[in-house]
């Protein structure tokens, strides 16, 4: 996935390769502008452009759906796939009534009546714990709160039935207490639906929260993949362990919380090595070469040996 | 909503009043402009100027000659011209403004039409060979001062090519809607067509640029993720957003134009407007026809503005709450 700028070609996504089971939460961690919304966007064909170019494969219930054509897609898209995005604030039309705008999708992919539709935009509010969901089903965008807005958002993309629910940073806009409300519904709706989630979050207490599996990408590559479990409690890449130093925690023995060095590097001057090489304490020579992604189930793309991660991350988890 | 509507007249009235007061204010109550001295003429004595004052009530305090002004233009009607004695000022604005009336209504029509039309295929095809093709004919249009197109029209139309295929332009001037719809028409199509090709230029550039930015908001997004068409994106949620800036221009525009602005377009083509009307009598300095014609176009431009908030209302359900 790379995009053509005036600075020169961008690769916003590079060697990620992932997949989602049936019922799963599969959380996508990294700093801004490490390729996680992008990747899930190329997948939907939401970029679009001369700029844009996709190499690769996206294979959906068996099928492959990238470089299919738009009409083929948008049938997907909304009714398979649904997705919610990052700032409930500007996600939805001002103009429109918020049941308008669910029961639009609703008679997108299905051939109910506006009736029987706008019924089900109020049966999907209730779904989604909005109080008096009939009165609400017909105000504005601008007349919700910001949670309410989004789940509003989660009411709508839920409106056909997905068997994949794409979250863009879902809670990102949210105060802290409404962000616990919305995951909570997610994971609520996901039991209660079996659709499998994919959650891209900058947050590491998201993930640790919600997800069942979690991919760490870092300047448009895979860092590590694995469970929860194993990500969380034995990371093995530095960047991971950056990510996590980075969470607060009420247990912690350091009064300041730890940083990664340096900032994010631009995707215009990735290294050809490792490309979190150049901000990490552990780096050494082999770093100056790509690392591939190594392991079985739980993988990472560092070049350190499994016993010396072992050994710097037990460091780490003894300094904090 | 209702509520909405009427506060809004309210306050259009009130705006109508303070204009009022203050065209007066201007026109008969600013040094050096002695209206007794107009209607007397050039070489009046000071004792003839003195006694026309008086016949004319213009020795009494400003409130009650603004009162006697109100009282003569809209109530009694019989509000009289200062130049050409007896020649009331009513029936003549009442005259001119179905004339202006037709001329910005037709123009008002095309030029909505053809800028939307212009606008929605140029942003939906940004980038590619027709979009700076439609906003290069948008800018020429803009460019282009409506007296010089209206005399390059008539010159085509009715000088060289009269014989041929413009045969079917009637001269200038102007025939009333009530005695035949056919040549109302006929004769209105030319001046239609130059008045509104400035305006179809700045809707169809203004729209595009709205559109552009509104294809890149994030609810474009969330309707592409709902696997909408790029077509009802475009015009379902884009254009209906985009809209809104557009129906405040087009209520300030229409407005002016009904209030005497299309006076360029009605000169070239010799159609007896309000322009026209408020244009010779500012040569003249007519006081009161300036006076009738100013309040008449200021009561549409007023009505105009009050129209488009209400008109936002509608379309923005955000401004309703205010």
């Amino acid at each position: 996935m790379s995009f053509a700028t005036r600075a020169g070609v961008v690769r916003a996504v590079d060697g990620l390769s992932m997949s989602v089971g049936r019922g799963e939460t599969v959380g996508i961690v990294g700093e801004s502008g490490s390729g996680k919304s992008v990747s899930m966007y190329s997948i939907l064909g939401l970029l679009r452009g001369p700029n844009v170019s996709i190499e690769g494969r996206v294979r959906f219930n068996g099928q492959d759906i990238l470089g299919r054509p738009d009409r083929e897609l948008r049938a997907l898209r909304g009714k398979d796939i649904a997705m919610i995005f990052q700032d409930p604030m500007t996600a939805l039309t001002p103009v429109y009534t918020v049941g308008w705008q669910i029961a639009e999708q609703i008679r997108q992919h299905t051939d109910l009546t506006k009736r029987q539709a706008h019924q089900r935009a109020i049966d999907l509010l209730a779904e989604v714990a909005i109080p008096d969901p009939s009165r609400r089903v017909n105000q504005y965008p601008h007349e919700f709160s910001g949670g309410m807005r989004q789940r509003a958002m989660i009411a709508m993309a839920l409106s056909c039935e997905p068997s994949l629910l794409i979250a863009d940073e879902p809670t990102t806009a949210l105060d802290v207490t409404t962000q616990a409300q919305i995951l909570e519904l997610l994971a609520e709706l996901q039991e209660r639906r079996g659709s499998s989630i994919v959650l891209i979050t900058h947050d590491m207490g998201v993930i640790s929260e919600v997800a069942d599996r979690v991919v760490v990408m870092y300047a448009g590559r895979p860092a590590e993949i694995g469970t929860r479990q194993e990500v969380i409690r034995e990371a093995r890449h530095p960047y991971t362990w950056g990510l996590l130093g980075a969470v607060p925690r009420l247990d912690s023995k350091r009064a300041r919380l730890v940083t990664i060095p340096g900032n994010p590097i631009s995707p215009l001057d990735v290294p050809p090595g490792c490309a979190f090489a150049p901000r990490c304490t552990y780096r050494h020579d082999r770093c100056s070469d790509r690392p591939p992604m190594r392991g079985t189930d739980h993988l990472d793309a560092c070049w350190l040996d499994d016993a010396e991660k072992e050994q710097r991350r037990a460091e780490i988890e003894e300094a904090s | 909503m209702l509520g909405f509507i009427i506060r809004r007249l309210i306050s259009a009235i009130l705006v109508m009043f303070s204009i009022s007061v203050l065209v007066f204010l201007i026109f008969f109550a600013t040094p050096g402009v002695d209206p007794a001295a107009r209607i007397a003429g050039r070489s009046a004595s000071p004792a003839i100027i003195a006694q026309v004052r008086h016949a004319f009530g213009l020795d009494r305090p400003l409130p009650i000659r603004w009162a006697l002004m109100m009282d003569h233009l809209f109530i009694k009607q019989d509000l009289s011209s200062y130049v050409n004695i007896g020649s009331r000022v009513v029936p003549q604005i009442t005259q001119a403004a179905p004339v202006t009336l037709s001329l910005v209504a037709g123009a008002a029509v095309i030029w909505m039409v053809i800028g939307v039309t212009g606008g929605v295929i140029a942003a939906a095809n940004r980038g590619k060979f027709i979009d700076p093709v439609i906003m290069f004919i948008g800018i020429a249009a803009v460019s282009v001062p409506a007296y010089w197109l209206g005399e390059v029209v008539n010159l085509i139309t009715q000088g060289g090519l009269h014989h041929s295929i413009f045969a079917w332009v009637p001269p200038s001037g102007y025939v009333p809607i009530t005695q035949s719809p056919g040549q109302w028409a006929l004769h209105l199509i030319m001046p239609w067509l130059t008045l509104a090709a400035l305006y179809a230029g700045i809707y169809a550039r203004v729209l595009r640029a709205e559109l552009v930015n509104a294809l890149n908001e994030d609810y474009v997004r969330t309707a592409r993720a709902k696997g909408l068409s790029e077509r009802r994106i475009l015009i379902r949620h884009a254009l209906r957003c985009s809209l809104i800036p557009i129906v405040s221009l087009f209520g300030l525009d229409f407005g002016a134009l009904i209030g005497g602005a299309a006076l360029l377009t009605e000169v070239v083509f010799g159609l007896p407007g309000v322009g026209l009307l408020t244009y010779t009598s500012l040569q003249n300095l007519d006081l009161p026809v300036i006076m009738g014609a100013v309040m008449y176009g200021a009561f549409f431009v007023v009505l105009a503005n009050a129209v488009v908030d209400i008109a936002y209302a509608f379309l923005d359900p955000r401004v309703r709450i205010a």
